[in-house]
């Protein structure tokens, strides 16, 4: 009877203090009519399943019932509720949105079998500490790096070797530019992941003389090949060379990264093993299954040693830097999510506390109704569960809203992740995804739902009899929302304040000198296949035909190509020695090399200093010439005079100085460049350096193209010139230069629109928190209000006594939030680039911009307190 | 339960429990014991169904609660009483004109078994 009694609790508390003692009794009954060991048995049996079944029934009875009452009452109250839905939505919608995307850059395994296994390598100096975090002074590495590395390296149960590369699609259709990837044979399986179709390469694949083969991606496939098997074995046409179609790269497969279409074996020469100075390679490898991470590093460090003692390149002298692939993603990126995440849960917490404050005050005006509903016999418990199940209904409403308003953002929220992370486009809506805004919801629905039913349920009936506001316990629900409005006012300035500080970062970014000039300037590529254009004659004659041309087109100033645009391309630097010079080994002397015609100078609008430019007198069979720039002249040469200075320099040998530019930044506007020095186009060499062959075409327009769109529109005349020159070749990377720079901020430029919608948010929402309340005080007091005006107080006394109120929680919250901006600002460092985290002027603005608007809210309910009417007032209640 | 729509049915329950109170006032273990002999132990309804239903159909003012009386059968424990309702007799009349108008529709597609 005890157990009988035990299951009676399944049913709903109200159910069971109605028929409970029915229950039993029949239940008594049934047992005092059975005997036998299996009647029993079965009564038993029968009986479970009697209460399990109605227990559940009797649940969604009343779940039923409530939700058809909490949506009629809801209705009732629209300001609230869509207000809540709304506040809900939003806090439920930034949350899951940047932590679903934290969790997939940051915390999901990568797509790769076993990927904590797999790991990078670079080069870098050789007395770089190994415990050294992050990726600075590290350098791609060179065949002979690579493969020495790999044959003394036991720990790594396989290690392959990549590089990114871009070519030119002709033979079907229009030509197009590619980006793709050269792989030695081993480097696919390295990573782990097999062709979806067709076959792996193999090791003859990467000979020097091997045919060559191809392994396309599966959105290349469907796109040139209509998804069709047949396309294996056929054969396409890279950078004029025929290639066979070996297989196809699974769906979603992003190595090295996101836009790669295709893979080619590296096919190093005969001597790759020696070769030591042409720095394009990454390594990926992955250790043996026992071996961990500071193991694999440890066995690195000795091999890359004795690599160094066993050859006697000096460039084998360098040091081996290992990095799991997860945390290539670098430390900027990592603050940046993190940092979403944080502002996030910033605005969760102030939509929480909102509702929070919200639903208080509903609940101490309905402690009334529930005082006399419950004085009338309804079960106090039974009116609890109904307020649960309305604050449940409006926090599933408003979480279902976030949920599709988190997925509409994805899209554009993916665009803070660098492309080199190997995850997927988007993002998919999965089980995580969900989870994490069920997590939400939940947290915001208990947040607020929870709270005034507990408060409720502890306070004696007889209490709320009275009225609300005037009784000890309103006060209490006063003081609790005083509280809430604090928090929330904290929040939205710690929001503010990060907000103002990365804008702040963006504006000195942004104002940044490139050290060129970006107006009226066009920038396109053409790459110029290596097989074709090997001759210098051949590429001479190109440039000449193509620049000639281009600068007879009318409003073009100058025109002029060059290697690489600043700002394009992280490397291209060689060693520079220069005689009279100490050499140190463990940090060489370099520069980034460039190749550029005559006009580059004029056409970028880069001053010149001293000297002279190149000009067409230059060419392969006079003097070997370089123009630096400013900062070569005085960090390697001392003071000395620099024109006429000579300087070894790479594979491009003996140099002689011509002239003197400004610098510009190479590396991007946030990154300190290397000195740069320039050298003549026709100097480059017959199958030399292919790799820094001239292909970004600058030109240069008069002020009447004052536009990007007149730029744009010089397009197509441009494309008929380079067509003349040569039918195969393509062009892309068309923009304007000012659009170049523009693409350095593009991730801060999302930064900041997302902070900054977060913070605006926060604010709005602090401001109706303290509305509310102020409003819900100035409605219990309005016959206090009437009797002092009638006593004879001024209109001007109410008005400042409510707005003193407000102004006080105000700026407790400000305060209260500055300390503790204050203190995170130190977390953004890495983002701010130079600017203080304790930047005076955003703290001031920020607190000024928050003051002003509890101002105004303050304000509306002060002069509604201040219009009272005595006489209505005294007569209300 | 919607006893004005004519094409809602009643839950069998309800069915039988207003047919177990249409001559006398019963109390639960009675209703359950009446409908098992009437139905001759095809039909066994549960203590938690039965209270479930009458809970309903209080609601509904299909039936009323009566105070405790004592109960001759059951060790004279008090238990609580309940009655039919003009409004549940008409809900009983309604649901079985509708199931024998079912039946009729049967014959006529030879599924029923022809009066014998």
């Amino acid at each position: 009877m005890r157990f009988y009694r035990l299951l009676l609790r399944l049913y709903p508390a109200s159910f069971r203090e109605n028929y409970g003692e029915e229950l039993i009794g029949v239940f008594a009954a049934q047992q005092r009519r059975t005997a036998g060991f299996l009647p029993r048995a079965r009564l038993w049996m029968v009986t479970i399943a009697d209460v399990l079944l109605n227990a559940a029934r009797a649940h969604a009875d009343i779940l039923r019932q409530d939700l058809r009452l909490a949506v009629r009452t809801l209705r009732r109250s629209p300001a609230f509720s869509i207000t809540a839905i709304v506040v809900t939505a939003l806090g439920v919608g930034a949350t899951t949105a940047t932590v679903t995307l934290t969790d997939f850059v940051l915390l999901r395994p990568l797509p790769f079998p076993d990927s904590e296994q797999l790991v990078k390598i670079w080069q870098g100096p050789p007395d770089r500490p190994p415990t050294l975090r992050g990726l600075s002074g590290t350098n791609d590495v060179s065949p002979g790096l690579y493969l020495g590395w790999k044959s003394l390296s036991p720990v790594f149960s396989s290690m392959g070797a990549f590089g990114t590369v871009t070519s030119n699609l002709t033979g079907s259709g229009d030509p197009e530019r590619l980006d793709g990837a050269v792989v030695t044979y081993d480097a696919l399986p390295t990573v782990g992941i097999a062709p979806a179709l067709g076959r792996p390469f193999r090791v003859d694949d990467d000979r020097e003389d091997a045919p060559c083969v191809v392994l396309i991606s599966q959105s290349l496939w469907r796109q040139h090949f209509a998804g069709e098997r047949s396309a294996l074995g056929t054969r396409m046409i890279l950078d004029d060379e025929s290639c066979e179609i070996a297989g196809v790269m699974p769906r979603g497969f992003d190595f090295p990264s996101r836009t790669t279409q295709f893979w080619r074996p590296v096919r190093f020469a005969p001597d790759a093993a020696t070769d030591f100075g042409d720095r394009y390679l990454r390594i990926i490898g992955r250790l043996k299954p026992q071996v961990s991470f500071e193991q694999g590093r440890g066995a690195l460090a000795a091999a890359s040693a004795q690599l160094a003692r066993t050859t006697s390149a000096d460039r084998a002298n360098v040091s081996a830097v290992m990095i799991s692939l997860r945390d290539e993603i670098n430390d900027q990126s990592r603050m940046l999510l993190i940092t979403m995440a944080a502002a996030a849960g910033c605005l969760l917490l102030i939509a929480c506390t909102n509702l929070a404050s919200l639903t208080v005050a509903r609940a101490t005006t309905r402690a009334r109704e529930l005082a006399v509903r419950t004085a009338l016999g309804a079960g106090r418990r039974r009116l609890i569960r109904q307020w649960l199940t309305e604050s449940a209904l409006l926090a599933a409403v408003g979480g279902s809203i976030g949920l599709a308003v988190a997925i509409g953002a994805i899209p554009t929220a993916i665009r803070l992740v660098p492309t080199t992370l190997p995850i997927a486009e988007v993002p998919s809506v999965d089980l995580r995804m969900l989870a994490i805004a069920a997590i939400a919801t939940l947290g915001t629905g208990i947040g607020f739902g929870v709270l005034p039913a507990v408060r409720v349920a502890r306070r004696p009936a007889a209490t709320d009899l009275r009225e609300a506001g005037r009784s000890s316990a309103g006060r209490g629900a006063t003081r609790l929302r005083g509280a809430l409005v604090v928090t929330q006012v904290a929040a939205s300035i710690v929001l503010l304040v990060g907000a103002g500080l990365l804008i702040r970062a963006l504006e000195r970014v942004q104002a940044t000198p490139p050290g060129f000039d970006t107006s009226r300037v066009l920038t396109l590529r053409t790459f110029l296949p290596w097989s074709k254009y090997g001759p210098q004659a051949t590429r001479t004659h190109f440039y000449q035909r193509v620049l000639g041309d281009v600068a007879r087109m009318p409003g073009v100033t100058a025109a002029a190509y060059t290697s690489y645009l600043p700002m394009t391309f992280r490397g291209g630097i060689w060693d520079v020695t220069i005689p009279g010079r100490p050499v140190n080994p463990a940090r060489p002397d370099f520069a980034s090399a460039r190749f550029v015609t005559p006009q580059y100078f004029r056409a970028m609008g880069i001053p010149l200093m001293a000297g002279r430019a190149f000009d067409e007198s230059d060419s392969e069979r006079t003097q070997p010439i370089a123009i630096v720039s400013a900062s070569f002249a005085t960090t390697y040469l001392d003071g000395r005079e620099a024109i006429g200075a000579t300087f070894t320099f790479g594979p491009a040998g003996r140099r002689t100085i011509v002239g003197i530019v400004g610098d510009v930044k190479v590396r991007g506007l946030e990154r300190r460049s290397e000195p740069q020095t320039y050298l003549p186009y026709t100097q480059q060499g017959d199958n030399q350096v292919m790799g820094y062959s001239p292909k970004d075409l600058v030109v240069r327009f008069d002020p009447a193209h004052g536009d990007d769109d007149a730029l744009l529109a010089a397009v197509p005349a441009i494309r008929r010139i380079i067509t003349g020159a040569d039918p195969a070749q393509p062009i892309s990377d068309v923009q304007p230069l000012s659009a170049l720079v523009d693409g350095e901020t593009g991730t801060r430029v999302i930064q900041v629109r997302v902070l900054g919608a977060f913070a605006l948010v926060s604010c709005l929402l602090a401001a109706v928190g303290l509305h509310g309340l102020l409003a819900f005080v100035v409605s219990t007091r309005t016959r206090e209000f009437g009797v002092r005006l009638a006593l004879g107080a001024q209109p001007r006394q109410i008005l400042a006594l409510v707005a003193r109120r407000g102004m006080w929680l105000g700026l407790v919250g400000v305060v209260a939030g500055l300390a503790v901006a204050y203190d995170a600002g130190r977390w953004l460092d890495s983002l701010l680039a130079g600017i203080s985290p304790t930047d005076l002027m955003t703290l001031s603005v920020a607190a000024g911009l928050s003051l002003l608007v509890t101002i105004v809210s303050s304000l509306l309910p002060a002069i509604k307190a201040a219009r009272t009417n005595p006489r209505d007032a005294i007569q209300a209640e | 339960m919607d006893i004005d729509d004519p094409s809602r049915p009643l839950p069998p329950a309800v069915l039988h429990i207003l047919m177990a109170l249409a001559d006398e006032d019963q109390h639960g273990y009675a209703i359950i014991q009446s409908i098992t002999v009437r139905t001759g132990g095809r039909v066994k309804i549960g203590p938690g169904t039965l209270y479930r239903s009458l809970h309903r159909m209080l609601e509904e003012g299909l039936v009323v609660e009566l105070d405790e009386r004592p109960s001759p059968d059951q060790d004279d424990e008090r238990r609580r009483y309940y009655r039919i309702t003009p409004l549940g007799r008409k809900a009983a009349r309604a649901e079985a004109a509708r199931l024998a108008e079912l039946v009729r529709l049967a014959r006529i597609s030879g599924l029923a078994p022809r009066k014998a």
